[in-house]
């Protein structure tokens, strides 16, 4: 069995890894990659990104002291750059699949093909749309607030839309419905941390197409990742017997 | 020839068996969760930085 659970998360983050890279390439990369050149032009440093035009390296160097030096590692743009991407994006989501397993198994709700879309929905409720709505999905280049501060509420919405939906699903009474409405509000109404008001090169319709593939992409990945978990699940638990037997121990 | 109990799964399980398993699951959940969307290490954040924007993780 918990073999089992194991490699139905693998599976399952292994097709939903792939979908959102496809996905990125497509529409969510190229964005990322525009954004960077309005990023480049206002100084390495993102939070001054001003917009303005012909800065050199070597200026921005002094303003980037803070965070993110010019020397630092990252991958080479082009192949490099895509194997890392796919490679988190898998890793990433065999991270979500086991959580998704543990909640199933913690509260004894199994994953299924015919629930998997529900399991699905609930994640992209729960870990992109209500995160989303106090931390809209930015480029880099754009302002933002304390990075541990947007993380922490970021959990906070993730985890209080994530246990409402876990109590509906495991108590049908009135009150948990009330319990559960007041879950996903609350970190709404602790105001997620406002980005500061700084100007940034990033045009605002490319913020705004941005936000729409993030939350497409989203919808996208837990969908496929709901459906093949459900769908490894019952594959493996129709198997003869001495496999489960195996797998329980 | 697998009696229904078995091929249910989950309810077959006893608490502490659940437990056990859950709570490993949702460890090695959260630490990759983390280490690709959260961790600060500029490595991790520069590895995965194109998926932390994709997928709407706080970032830079």
């Amino acid at each position: 069995m918990f073999r089992n659970l194991f490699f139905a998360a693998l599976v399952a983050a292994l097709c939903a890894g792939l979908a959102t890279s496809a996905f990125q390439a497509w529409r969510v990369t190229p964005l990322i990659f525009a954004a960077e050149s309005f990023e480049g032009s206002g100084g390495e440093a993102h939070v001054h990104a001003e917009g303005t035009a012909a800065h050199e390296h070597d200026d921005a160097a002094a303003v980037s002291a803070h965070e993110h030096g010019d020397d630092e590692w990252m991958p080479q743009d082009g192949l490099e750059r895509t194997a890392f991407t796919v490679f988190s994006n898998i890793l990433m989501a065999a991270g979500y699949a086991l959580i998704i397993g543990a909640v199933s198994v913690l509260f004894n709700l199994p994953v299924t093909f015919a629930n998997g879309l529900l399991w699905g929905v609930g994640g992209f409720a729960a870990f992109t749309l209500a995160p989303a709505l106090g931390l809209p999905p930015g480029m880099p280049g754009m302002p933002v607030a304390d990075t541990l501060a947007r993380q922490i509420w970021w959990f906070s919405a993730a985890i209080g839309t994530g246990a409402a939906l876990v109590l509906v699903a495991k108590v049908r009474a009135p009150w948990a419905l009330a319990v559960a409405v007041a879950l996903i509000l609350l970190p709404q109404l602790i105001a997620a941390p406002q980005a500061p008001d700084d100007p940034t090169g990033v045009p605002p319709r490319m913020t705004a197409e941005f936000v729409s593939a993030v939350l497409y992409n989203g919808a996208l990945f837990w969908v496929v990742l709901g459906l093949a978990f459900g769908w490894m699940a019952d594959f493996l638990a129709a198997r003869p017997a001495p496999q489960l037997n195996g797998a329980k121990a | 020839m697998n009696n229904s109990a078995v091929s249910t799964g989950l309810s077959s399980l006893s608490l502490s068996q659940r437990l056990v398993a859950g709570l490993l699951a949702l460890m090695l959940g959260l630490t990759l969760l983390v280490g690709t969307g959260f961790a600060g290490d500029y490595r991790l954040h520069n590895g995965a930085h194109d998926t932390r924007h994709a997928m709407g993780f706080p970032c830079h």
